[in-house]
């Protein structure tokens, strides 16, 4: 088996053992861990897959496995930072909203405080 | 309650921000002023408070476009008819806001721009960076908008409750002049420009750096064309 081939193995391992134990430990969401997990093992398995890389090779018209390898894992990371791009495009509006409807609603109490302590008791 | 409100976004502008309010007051004296602090690290937000404004404290910094929506929002909920922004950094000229907001009252459009570069403008001369990019977006934006606008960069902006409305649910975030106006063009919205005098900024830095000059036309010129692509919304 090609050496990058067993490099890739090894980084898929590393990368699975660091989002469990990331898991493990609340640093990341278990919805987001799924992604990565997924990527993980798809580039274990196909390092490990001297066939199905030729099959993908083939496919691709490129005639060595470990590049081939290299063009597979790199558009599966490729969607899932795109998909995490648009989870934080989402969440980055949400907060920006949040941040208004919270400064907004501080202003609004403010104004009230400042009309109540105007208001003569009794 | 007064029809118009002043809305002054600031961020880190300890420099100008009280001399700014104090002028402002003093051109308008009836019209409320509201400072919108960015979450400033400096003495923005008292200063403001102690000229006389009122603050709206935003709890973390949202760059300029979040923090003038938060100011239109807060506006268009308090029933404000017409909010006119004047920078935080002093390069507007207050005596010119009551000629927006009769431009605002007279003149059939949703949005007065306060313009650099029409008859009866004045202002600082730009180093040719700034020209350059002032010069291409009046470019791009001509066909968009079927008509040229001078002053496609200016922040000193008045609009009605109408595009108030508008921009309280949709305003571009982090470079929000240029493509606010494309956001109005898809509303089939107007606007005028109203000749203003400009000055050189009162205190502190622009933030604008030239590696930025390159990132905020690659920004805001992926950002048009996104807007002129929505079709969302459009109005019939």
């Amino acid at each position: 088996m090609h050496r990058l081939l067993n490099v890739a193995a090894l980084f898929s391992l590393a990368l699975i053992l660091g989002v469990l134990a990331s898991v493990r430990r609340a640093h990341i969401r278990v919805e987001y861990s799924v992604s990565w997990l997924l990527a993980a093992l798809a580039l274990l398995g196909l390092s490990r897959s001297a066939g199905a890389l030729r099959w993908i090779g083939g496919v691709l018209g490129v005639a060595d496995p470990p590049l081939a390898l290299l063009v597979v894992s790199g558009a599966i990371f490729v969607v899932v930072l795109f998909r995490l791009s648009l989870r934080i495009s989402g969440l980055k509006d949400a907060n920006i909203a949040l941040a208004q409807r919270i400064a907004i609603l501080e202003f609004r109490l403010e104004t009230i405080d400042e009309k109540v302590k105007a208001t003569p008791a009794g | 309650m007064s029809k118009l409100l002043i809305l002054i976004p600031a961020y880190n502008e300890e420099g100008a921000i009280a001399g700014v309010v104090t002028e402002v007051r003093a051109a308008m004296p009836d019209a409320p002023v509201l400072v919108v602090d960015d979450c400033s690290a400096d003495g923005t937000l008292t200063l403001a408070r102690g000229a006389g404004a009122r603050v709206l404290a935003l709890p973390h910094h949202l760059g300029l476009g979040g923090c003038v929506q938060a100011g239109y929002r807060l506006a268009f909920e308090l029933g404000y008819e017409y909010v006119i922004r004047v920078d935080g950094d002093g390069q507007h000229d207050p005596r010119d806001i009551v000629k927006i907001l009769e431009a605002l009252e007279r003149e059939d459009c949703e949005m007065a721009i306060g313009s650099r570069f029409v008859n009866g403008s004045s202002g600082p001369n730009f180093g040719t960076g700034r020209a350059f990019g002032i010069a291409f977006f009046r470019a791009v934006l001509r066909p968009i908008l079927g008509k040229t606008v001078h002053d496609p960069t200016s922040g000193f902006v008045g609009v009605n409750r109408t595009a108030l409305g508008l921009f309280s649910r949709s305003f571009p975030l982090e470079y929000p002049e240029i493509e606010a106006l494309v956001v109005l063009q898809r509303r089939r919205f107007r606007f005028v420009e109203v000749p203003c005098r400009f000055r050189p900024r009162q205190a502190g830095r622009s933030s604008i750096t030239a590696v930025k000059s390159l990132y905020y036309m690659v920004h805001v010129l992926l950002g048009v064309f996104v807007n002129v692509l929505k079709f969302e919304g459009r109005r019939k």
